[in-house]
């Protein structure tokens, strides 16, 4: 196997902010990676040194097989960035932002890929629309046009979808599928769950370090959590009753069902005991990604002296 | 309708003024403008330009000939600061705008003071600039009176009574009719073209900082000195079209003469306008916002018109304001077209001013570059 990202020792700091703390990170050739953590955890910081944005104050590795540090330019060339807020020209059409793109890449075929590009993404009819009055959904979707018109060999997405619709969040990773099939190596930061499971793998990280990765269900069964589902009225008192008991570690309401969590089965078992009784039903449940991340966030020390991230 | 809430207006007021302090540049700049414009412009800026720079030409090495020459030192507007041979190079001076005035006494003055009644001296004056020879030549006036006062004594102590011993002759060159637009005119080329173009790409670039379209920019192959160039480009034409429309109507509507120097006048507006627009591109690597853009370049703005000799005469001011006013490239241009259009100066008289113009397109686009972040850090 080649590896597509393979860098190590990764810190950032900003004033006295230690963003990022010897983060490792090695993603196999044609595979999506879900890139997961709290908002300010340093997840575009990472993005951003990855693709030669920031200058990382210690680590080395490689992109695609060039020196993150010395060969920033062999990288840039042959990746696709695609920023967390639109950073297309709303000013030009959705035609002209593709052909400056083409232009500034020295692409060849340029009027052919242009119109490719928005043919593939369906927006030939509104090619002369301005980029500005395109919808959330289409936006983004003309973003990862235009980060992948000079067919790179790796993406790194900065959070795609976020305020997008549920249908085109899948149209988006319908896409993103397909151009990791033809052998494009994705690494993609996102708060959604259903996303993160989409991934093939996913690398965790918060405040600054990597704390878990693999596939989901690998880090699922790493975190050995342990998961309660209750069901009966008036969940919303039973959690404030549960929570806080020795061995519980999470307690999330999901509908009418309570997720109880906690590493030490022993202890949860012993938290839940008084309440298994009518209206009450307990019965053992798989945890979700979102159980374990929450659970991992619970656990990651806290680098912010003021407390919550910024 | 809510009515009118003090309570409201109050919660409005406080959060402006948060803002405003926590914008530590406005809010420097808010103080620092006035009273940096204060000191610099209260003490550059004076309105009786005196110890002009003046030649002579002394064509007879007399006692009358020093006299006079003490006299017009004296007189605190003029300074001595060359002593020529030949008309020639008393002309080339005129015409370079080494000196404001040149000041000719006649190889028979003594003996036409002595004969009496048609003894001359020539000033000539150049009158490109109106407002910073008026008060000097006021004080010639008073000039055949007195210079020879005390040098008039044995047989010739009758010339100091009745009418004055000689005449001043001044003969004003190039603005003959001192006619203020001749001199505003040409200078307005400058101040507006500086006007548009520092603020246009001052705010070109920072508007992609602030859309977040620079990050697009950044994650490109693109390289600064291209994404300068890119920038600038257009610029220059919109200056180009701003010259031309700008010199058809000096010419059309205020009758402004036109010289020549062409070749010149055309070298230092292409540098002009690409040094602006250098300045502005340099501007916007360091102004975090439009406003800050915008404050930096009307910052620039001041000094431009104040101390580059358009609103106030050049020579008039003191040393180290004229030293700041060599930096500023409006000066230098300001010489340029006024040279051209009014005096018809050559490329041997304009080099100077273009070489000063060449110098600071090199030293600001050598800035831009090395403050222009290849990076987000």
């Amino acid at each position: 196997m080649t590896l597509a990202i393979d860098v190590t020792g990764l810190n950032k700091s900003f004033g006295d902010k230690h963003v990022v703390q010897d983060v490792a990170i090695q993603v196999e050739e044609g595979r999506i990676c879900g890139f997961l953590g709290p908002n300010g955890s340093g997840k575009t910081t990472t993005l951003r040194m990855l693709c030669g944005l920031l200058t990382p104050d210690s680590g080395r590795g490689t992109c695609l097989g060039f020196d993150i540090v010395t060969q920033a330019d062999q990288i840039k060339r042959r990746t696709g960035y695609m920023t967390q807020r639109f950073s297309l020209y709303d000013d030009l059409s959705i035609a002209e932002n593709l052909e400056f793109i083409a232009r500034v890449y020295r692409l060849d075929r340029q009027r052919e890929r242009v119109d490719a590009a928005l043919e593939h993404l369906g927006l030939a009819s509104r090619r002369r629309q301005l980029a500005g009055t395109l919808s959330g959904g289409w936006k983004q979707r003309l973003a990862l046009a235009s980060a992948t018109l000079h067919d790179p060999k790796l993406l790194l997405l900065d959070e795609p979808t976020a305020g997008v619709d549920p249908k085109a969040r899948r149209t988006f990773w319908d896409e993103i599928h397909e151009l990791a099939a033809r052998g494009l190596t994705v690494l993609v930061s996102t708060h959604y769950m259903d996303e993160a499971e989409r991934c093939h793998e996913i690398a965790y990280i918060s405040y600054g370090r990597l704390i878990a990765r693999g596939t989901a269900e690998s880090v699922v069964a790493g975190s050995h959590l342990v998961t309660f589902n209750g069901e009966g009225p008036d969940i919303g008192r039973l959690a404030h009753e549960i929570a806080g008991r020795p061995g519980v570690e999470t307690v999330a309401p999901f509908g009418a069902a309570l997720h109880v969590s906690g590493t030490d089965r022993k202890a949860l078992e012993a938290a839940i005991a008084p309440f298994r009784r009518e209206p009450f039903h307990w019965q053992a449940a798989q945890p979700t990604l979102e159980d374990v991340f929450i659970h991992l966030m619970g656990q990651a020390e806290d680098n912010w002296p003021g407390g919550s991230p910024p | 309708m809510n009515g009118f809430s003090l309570e409201r207006v109050h919660a409005v007021l406080v959060k402006e003024f948060r803002q405003l302090v926590r914008d530590r540049l406005t809010f420097a700049i808010m103080l620092l403008i006035p009273i940096i414009q204060l000191t610099l412009f209260g003490y550059a800026i004076n309105f009786q330009p005196r110890h002009l720079p003046t030649a002579v030409l002394a064509q007879e090495n007399s006692r009358f000939a020093r006299a006079i020459v003490a006299a017009l030192k004296n007189s605190s507007y003029f300074d001595f600061t060359r002593q020529v041979r030949t008309p020639a190079e008393l002309n080339a001076l005129v015409r370079r705008g080494e000196v404001q005035f040149a000041v000719t006494i006649p190889g028979d003055f003594t003996r036409r003071v002595a004969r009496g009644g048609d003894a001359q001296i020539l000033v000539e004056v150049d009158a490109s600039d109106p407002s910073a020879t008026g008060p000097a030549l006021a004080a010639l006036e008073a000039l055949p009176e007195q210079a020879l006062a005390h040098d008039l004594d044995g047989g010739l102590a009758a010339r100091g009574q009745g009418a004055p011993p000689f005449q001043v002759v001044v003969h004003n060159r190039f603005n003959p009719e001192e006619i203020t637009a001749y001199n505003i005119v040409p200078g307005l080329l400058g101040v507006i073209l500086s006007l548009t173009l520092v603020m246009m790409t001052a705010l070109s670039v920072t508007r992609e900082t602030e859309r977040g379209t620079m990050e697009t920019l950044l994650a490109t192959p693109l390289e600064p000195i291209e994404v300068m160039v890119g920038k600038l480009a257009p610029y220059v034409l919109v200056g180009l079209v701003q010259t031309a429309v700008i010199l058809v109507t000096a010419r059309v509507l205020f009758g402004v003469p036109m010289m020549g120097g062409w070749i010149g006048l055309s070298l230092g507006t292409a540098l002009f306008i690409v040094g602006s627009l250098a300045l502005g591109f340099l501007i916007s690597t360091a102004a975090r916002s439009q406003l800050q853009a915008m404050q930096m370049s009307v910052f620039y703005m001041l000094p431009s018109i104040l101390l580059s000799g358009f609103a106030f005469p050049f020579s008039g001011m003191p040393a180290w304001a004229r030293a700041i006013g060599e930096a500023i490239p409006v000066t230098h241009f300001l010489r340029l077209v006024r040279g051209a259009m009014l005096k018809g100066q050559t490329l041997g008289d304009q080099w100077r001013e273009l070489l000063a113009l060449f110098a600071f397109v090199c030293v600001v686009t050598a800035l831009a570059m090395a403050r222009y972040r290849r990076t987000l850090d």
